[in-house]
């Protein structure tokens, strides 16, 4: 698959916004470290708003006709793309009501509330992100429960290291913040590490002798009958050597997964907290980019097995 | 009423008069334009409904060309209509046709990612999707004369290779012709339950070639004289 930057930033910077929120609200209840002042409470939270607002924004610039994007809402019963944008819709004044009873000192009941159903919704609207690939059956490197579990997992560790970044700045008592990034992310580096094992063997997918339906003999293609690419070729006909995505996977886990881990360690042991909290993000982030993209590369349309594939 | 095609691979000769016919015909009907990108120039491309690919099958001497016509399927359980978000995909409850509403349409390609069969086009000039309509605008067209209520693709076929029927109507040509040729989906593992149907390649009986015989001592000198004479 054509591996589209808008919607590679799309879904790590709205991954992240949501993980944020929905941790911040955990850290707001439970008074983590000492709590946050509702300022940075309400800095945080904006924050987030503004990281998914921004993701929003950027996943209309891949479509060709944004005229009538706003009939997207209108199959929720069937589409699963359909559903991400009524639940982002739905989140977006409960995450400024949450926002916003911590501003105003509204009452407890009031921001418990509803930040729990901000985390709540924030939580689905990214699994709907992940259906909307896991349930294309033509694409079996997508075709698993793993691909709404690694968004999940992924989303909500980005999300842990910026509230451990707030965590360091607003001078609280890191430890518990550690040790939920900690948790988030051998999560998130455990289930990738899952779906790279389980995508690397064959499995039961069409073949282009089903794709043709001639399976007495070997077939191969001889012509695709067009002399140039065509929309099909451009969208699905992108390939990534296999050597490149072993060397991608192994930076997912270095950059994404193992830099984090070790900066959590030096902010545990207070050396160059500030920095090493930075450090932690930075590389979070850049590190579910680089998995975002390999994410669309590595996918093999069954679509390919009409253009020279012999399997997918 | 199912409504499709039927596609005899073993009378395909593979000229692409279908998918010029269909280009011809869709250009100005009601999916129209299909915008063409660099026509005259270095790299050609555009919208096409209809596209003919060549295969072959087994390796020589027993080899065999195959020519593969492939448009929009209409299958029974069409994931690109169930997936897009518009719904500007739909599927006509009364003939079965997939057809995609232009005004609807925000060209997110999602459905095009959910088709196994490459049958879906983005025009880039329109921004939106387009598709094979079985020629609705030809079939139910009371103007025409009866037997020219076909899709373009159908009637155009020199070589008699497409038919045009009611897959519901156990009676129907398309009906018949698929139960004694033994007609098949592609991909039926995919569950799309496809309605156009594929006639395999019917079995013929394999024809002799001969080596030549070697000619001996005196037969190798008089080659040897020739091919010296003709330099």
């Amino acid at each position: 698959m054509h591996p589209a930057f808008s919607v590679i930033f799309f879904t790590v910077a709205s991954g992240a916004g949501f993980g944020l929120i929905s941790l911040l609200f955990i850290a707001d209840f439970f008074k983590l470290g000492g709590g946050f002042s509702d300022d940075q409470l309400v800095a945080g939270g904006l924050i987030a708003l503004g990281l998914i607002a921004f993701g929003l924004l950027s996943s209309t610039f891949h479509l060709a006709n944004p005229k009538n994007a706003w009939r997207a809402f209108s199959r929720f019963r069937t589409s699963w793309l359909s559903r991400e944008g009524v639940f982002a819709i739905v989140f977006m004044p409960l995450a400024l009501i949450y926002v916003g009873s911590i501003m105003f000192g509204a009452p407890e009941w009031l921001r418990v509330g509803f930040g729990f159903l901000t985390a709540v919704l924030a939580w689905i609207t990214v699994f709907s992100t992940g259906m909307i690939y896991a349930c294309l059956k033509t694409i079996r490197q997508w075709n698993t429960p793993l691909v709404p579990a690694n968004y999940l997992a992924l989303g909500y560790a980005s999300g842990s290291l910026l509230l451990l970044l707030g965590a360091v700045f607003a001078g609280l008592e890191t430890t518990p913040y550690i040790a939920m990034s900690a948790l988030i992310v051998s999560i998130a580096a455990v289930l990738k590490a899952i779906y790279y094992f389980w995508i690397r063997s064959p499995g039961l997918t069409p073949t282009i002798n089903t794709a043709t339906g001639l399976t007495r003999a070997k077939i191969k293609l001889l012509d695709t009958g067009h002399t140039h690419g065509t929309f099909l070729t451009q969208e699905f006909g992108f390939q990534i050597a296999r050597q490149k995505a072993s060397v991608l996977k192994v930076v997912v886990f270095v950059v994404g997964f193992a830099v984090p881990g070790l900066m959590l360690v030096s902010v545990f042991n207070q050396n160059g907290g500030h920095a090493a909290a930075i450090v932690a993000v930075v590389a979070g982030i850049l590190g579910a980019a680089v998995e975002r993209w390999l994410f669309f590369a590595e996918a093999r349309h069954v679509v390919n097995l009409y253009h020279g594939a012999q399997r997918c | 009423m199912r409504l499709g095609l039927v596609i005899d691979l073993d009378v395909c000769v593979g000229c692409h008069a279908c998918a010029i016919a269909c280009k011809e015909w869709n250009a100005s009907g009601t999916i129209g334009p299909l915008s063409d990108y660099q026509p005259y120039g270095a790299e050609p491309s555009g919208v096409w409904f209809n596209r003919i690919r060549h295969f072959e099958m087994d390796e020589y001497p027993n080899n065999k060309t195959v020519n593969f016509p492939m448009s929009c399927m209409h299958c029974e359980d069409a994931d690109c209509v169930t997936v897009c978000p518009t719904g500007a995909s739909y599927k006509r409850a009364e003939d079965g046709i997939v057809l995609i509403d232009q005004d609807k349409c925000m060209g997110c390609n999602y459905c095009s990612w959910a088709c196994p069969y490459g049958a879906r086009e983005l025009d880039r000039s329109s921004g939106t999707m387009k598709k094979c309509t079985l020629c609705i605008d030809r079939i139910y067209d009371e103007q025409l004369p009866v037997e020219e209520r076909q899709p373009s693709c159908v009637l155009t076929c020199p070589a008699h290779a497409r038919m045009f029927g009611d897959f519901d109507d156990p009676d129907s040509a398309v009906s018949r012709t698929v139960r004694e040729r033994g007609g098949y989906p592609l991909m039926p593992e995919l569950n799309y339950n496809p309605t156009n149907t594929y006639l395999p390649i019917r079995r013929k009986p394999v024809i002799e070639v001969e080596t030549k015989p070697k000619g001996g001592l005196k037969e190798s000198i008089k080659q040897f004289a020739n091919r010296l004479v003709r330099r």
